[in-house]
């Protein structure tokens, strides 16, 4: 305690060379804490440039832009649906339905604009009425979870667990089965155009993981989020609307895994009735190797987005190797749990 | 703060009731604390003081009765803020969120805003550190919570609290997890912030703190108000019987017991070192009761540890009767019969969705059956038998122990290092957290232990545990510094404790 207090002491005279480079000894010294939190929100980055140097020498086609702007693309969805997760699991809470959100709400909307002879509804609606339905489906099956979990105070793992089978019957039921195409262009839009060669797909999800980012760390809902995460009796204490919070946020959730499973309908130019099917694993696993803890309360975006990257490059590596595709599944899962362990090395810290 | 108006009671709450279903919780509950001074709320666990403190600040309304505050009538529970400015308590679990810092924790949900209503973090850390200043905190506040010492902690939730506008403050328990010296700084503490005008309200269930820091004393009882008077009018024995109903016996001392000096040795330590401590030497011979006295850091609870199979020394070895103890495996330290009582029952002692029962006699269940089965009446049988044994007060062995108070708990914690009869019972902190007559029921359980032969080993930071132990070791940074046998006085042990050679001066007790 005394030598916090001569750190302080310190420091505090001398406000113009506070932010310099840490020369003197007692600057590194107050420095050193921070710069050891960064780090750990970082500890999946030597991990993924080992990755990358790996690929780079294994294949000849993976350093191209052509491949890397694949994995981008690849991962776009992917990364919506964890930056949904990743924002419950920091409430301290779960949401496993995700999955079928991505696949059920833009089935829903595709069916609002096909004609009946292509398994829609018949309504043939015009396009941007369907997107936003997309939107607002996602956003109350979000709001039906939240009430659930957070009004009824019923356990989230298994509510959504089975909203996750519900939602996937209610879609497969709709479809018969069948795979819906044949949509208009808006549909496809978030894959198919570009900007500086880069999917908008991409753009979005960049922009989506920037702005939760920001305000996870700026804004006071951020910090909210947090703090009911770690201890939700403080939080409320803390005046804030613990309730009305978490609700927010598993709406926000259902939102950003319904624009996810739009860019799965582009990326794929198709919507089966199993597309998401098995995603909430991947989910989970990026989001956990990305630091999320599934206590609550920890973890970055920049965190959970390294997670998507490192799976997304795997994937793609494990394709360019051309291992046999029944073997593919077995190697993956075995470099997620290499991956776990790898980040619970460097990050020093139980994952928890 | 103006102390002028001193008719005016700060705080008032008269004739509260408090049901919770057909339970009473509080009958008559009444509190009148004047402005600048401290306040001790004592009684037993059950007595409803944590009743009274939920009214006073508001997380629950009364049945019935009024709470005041500087004689206006008490905020609608929904007007939190209204609260706040009048009341803050700092309770024994932290309300600070762990993962975020003690700035953040200090602004929570009021961070200062910058440009576009942003957070500044900027300004967030220089608010933060002038308030840790203004009331003389010295915490670091870009520091984890998590991370701070529990002393510390509290002084950031009273920090918290003050910055709220309230210059009164609940410290419920504060002292349970603090060692002496921490103890004697929180004191300081109180003492400067009262002076600068905040009012406090002091649980506790060690009375002597209430006499060196309070100076008006409610006592509370079966749900009622008893008495309320200046603590110096009223004499240790008179409070205990206030909060007892009865005249409690004075501890009694070991002194009256000599162990057989020719009793054979039971347990034999030699050697031991790790991390912790250092070149440990000790014996204890067949019933006797040997105490470890010594701060939080002084490795006294480490030691303890080893010897119950948590911990692997570094070097050094322990012998039961002869036979080497295993160290760093619990399963193993329990069968070569080792009973223990560890340092935090929520933590480590009980399983608090399982029933007394179970709880119990989890460590014995390979003796209550074959092949790893357990017979369900032998279960029973020696459940209920460890209850009537150590008076545990519950509906029978299927209650859930998390309905237990906090000295029927305790009990249980007890009963399971018991179940196995030990040959050496190591008792962590045995009385932490308990009211006076639980304590007195389990320090008797020790006595009845010893006489079957038990070695037993007390390591505690309540002096009255170490009373009745036939002698107390003290350990300093590790080292054992000091052997006082029974009879000793609490200064000289506490001189060692805090490693002052000269008593003079250090008296606490």
């Amino acid at each position: 305690m005394q030598k916090e207090k001569t750190v302080a002491d310190l420091k505090a005279p001398a406000p113009p060379a506070a932010d310099a480079p840490p020369t003197r000894a007692p600057a590194a010294k107050q420095l050193q804490p921070a710069l050891l939190r960064r780090a750990r929100e970082l500890a999946l980055v030597p991990a993924l440039v080992l990755l990358v140097l790996l690929g780079a020498v294994v294949n000849d086609n993976f350093l191209t832009e052509r491949n890397l702007i694949s994995v981008l693309s690849a991962s776009a969805a992917l990364a919506m649906v964890v930056l949904a997760e990743s924002l419950v699991l920091i409430t301290g809470k779960f949401d496993l339905s995700l999955e079928s959100v991505v696949g059920i709400a833009p089935a829903l909307g595709a069916m609002l604009v096909l004609p009946a002879v292509q398994a829609g509804l018949g309504t043939e609606l015009p396009a941007w009425v369907a997107i936003l339905a997309i939107l607002g489906v996602g956003a109350v099956l979000g709001a039906v979870n939240g009430v659930l979990v957070v009004r009824f105070k019923l356990n989230a793992f298994i509510v959504t667990l089975a909203m996750l089978i519900v939602l996937r019957g209610v879609l497969v039921g709709m479809t018969e089965g069948k795979t819906l195409f044949g949509m208009p262009d808006s549909f496809y839009t978030l894959a198919t155009t570009t900007f500086l060669g880069i999917p908008m797909s991409v753009w979005l999800a960049a922009a989506a993981f920037a702005v939760a980012g920001f305000l996870l760390k700026y804004h006071r809902v951020g910090r909210a989020l947090y703090a009911i995460g770690g201890n939700a009796a403080a939080a409320r204490a803390s005046g804030i609307r613990v309730e009305r919070v978490m609700l927010g946020v598993f709406v926000t959730a259902g939102l950003l895994a319904a624009v996810g499973g739009l860019m799965q309908t582009g990326y794929v130019g198709a919507i089966n009735a199993n597309q998401g099917q098995n995603m909430i694993f991947t989910v989970f696993a990026a989001a956990v190797i990305g630091g999320i803890s599934l206590d609550g309360g920890k973890g970055s975006m920049l965190g959970a987005l390294t997670g998507v990257l490192l799976l997304g490059v795997v994937q793609n590596l494990l394709t360019l190797a051309q291992v046999p595709s029944f073997w593919i599944q077995a190697i993956y899962g075995g470099i997620i749990l290499a991956a776990l362990m790898i980040a619970r090395v460097t990050s020093g810290r139980a994952q928890d | 703060m103006s102390t002028a108006r001193e008719a005016a009671p700060l705080v008032e709450a008269s004739g509260i009731v408090k049901r919770y279903g057909p339970t009473v919780a509080l009958q008559d509950g009444r509190l009148t604390v004047r402005p600048g001074e401290s306040h001790a709320l004592v009684g037993r666990n059950g007595a409803g003081k944590s009743t009274l403190v939920s009214v006073l600040t508001g997380l629950q309304a009364p049945d019935a009765g009024t709470v005041a505050f500087d004689g206006r009538p008490a905020p609608p529970l929904s007007d939190r803020d209204g609260w706040r400015a009048k009341v803050a308590c700092v309770y024994q679990k932290p309300t600070v969120v762990p993962g975020l810092t003690v700035a953040e924790n200090l602004f929570l949900n009021r961070q200062p805003a910058g440009r576009g209503g942003f957070v500044s973090w900027r300004r967030l850390h220089s608010e933060a550190a002038r308030l840790l200043e203004t009331w003389d905190v010295r915490v670091a506040p870009d520091a984890v919570t998590a991370e701070l010492k529990v002393e510390d902690r509290q002084m950031v939730e009273i920090a918290r609290a003050l910055s709220f506008g309230s210059r009164f403050i609940v410290l419920d328990e504060p002292t349970a997890q603090l060692d002496n010296r921490e103890i004697e700084r929180l004191f300081d503490r109180m003492r400067a912030l009262q002076e600068s005008g905040v009012t406090f309200l002091f649980i506790s269930h060690h009375l002597q703190e209430v006499y060196e820091v309070c100076q008006t004393v409610t006592v509370l009882r079966d749900a009622r108000w008893i008495t309320t008077a200046p603590v110096a009018e009223l004499p240790r024995a008179a409070l205990v019987e206030a909060m007892a109903g009865e005249a409690v016996a004075a501890h009694g001392g070991a002194a009256h017991r000599r162990v057989d000096q020719d009793a054979p040795v039971r347990l034999d330590v030699r050697g031991l070192t790790s991390e912790a401590y250092e070149d440990v030497d000790f014996r204890i011979r067949r019933g006797e009761v040997v105490g470890l006295g010594g701060s939080s850091a002084s490795g006294k609870i480490e030691l303890a540890e080893t010897l119950a199979g948590l911990h692997t020394p570094r070097t050094g070895r322990a012998e039961l009767d002869g036979v080497p103890l295993p160290f760093g495996d619990v399963p193993k330290a329990l069968k070569a019969g080792v009973g223990c009582v560890p340092r935090d029952r929520h933590d480590q002692g009980l399983v608090p969705g399982m029933s007394i029962g179970d709880n119990a006699t989890m460590t014995v269940l390979d003796r209550l059956g074959r092949f790893g089965l357990v017979a369900t009446t032998a279960k029973r049988g020696r459940a209920e038998q460890l209850i009537t044994r150590l008076d545990i007060h519950t509906e029978g062995p299927d209650q859930p122990v998390s309905d237990l108070s906090g000295g029927n708990a305790q009990k249980v914690v007890m009963a399971k290092a018991l179940a196995s009869d030990p040959r050496l019972l190591v008792l962590i902190n045995p009385t932490a957290g308990v009211d006076v007559k639980s304590k007195e029921s389990l320090l008797s359980r020790v006595d009845t232990a010893r006489e079957d032969g038990t070695a037993v080993l007390v390591v505690s930071d309540e002096l009255d545990d170490l009373r009745r132990c036939d002698r107390v070791l003290v350990l300093f940074h590790g080292r054992v510094v000091a052997t006082h046998p029974a009879g000793w006085h609490d200064h000289e042990l506490i001189a060692s404790i805090e490693g002052v050679q000269d008593a003079e001066g250090e008296d606490r007790g």
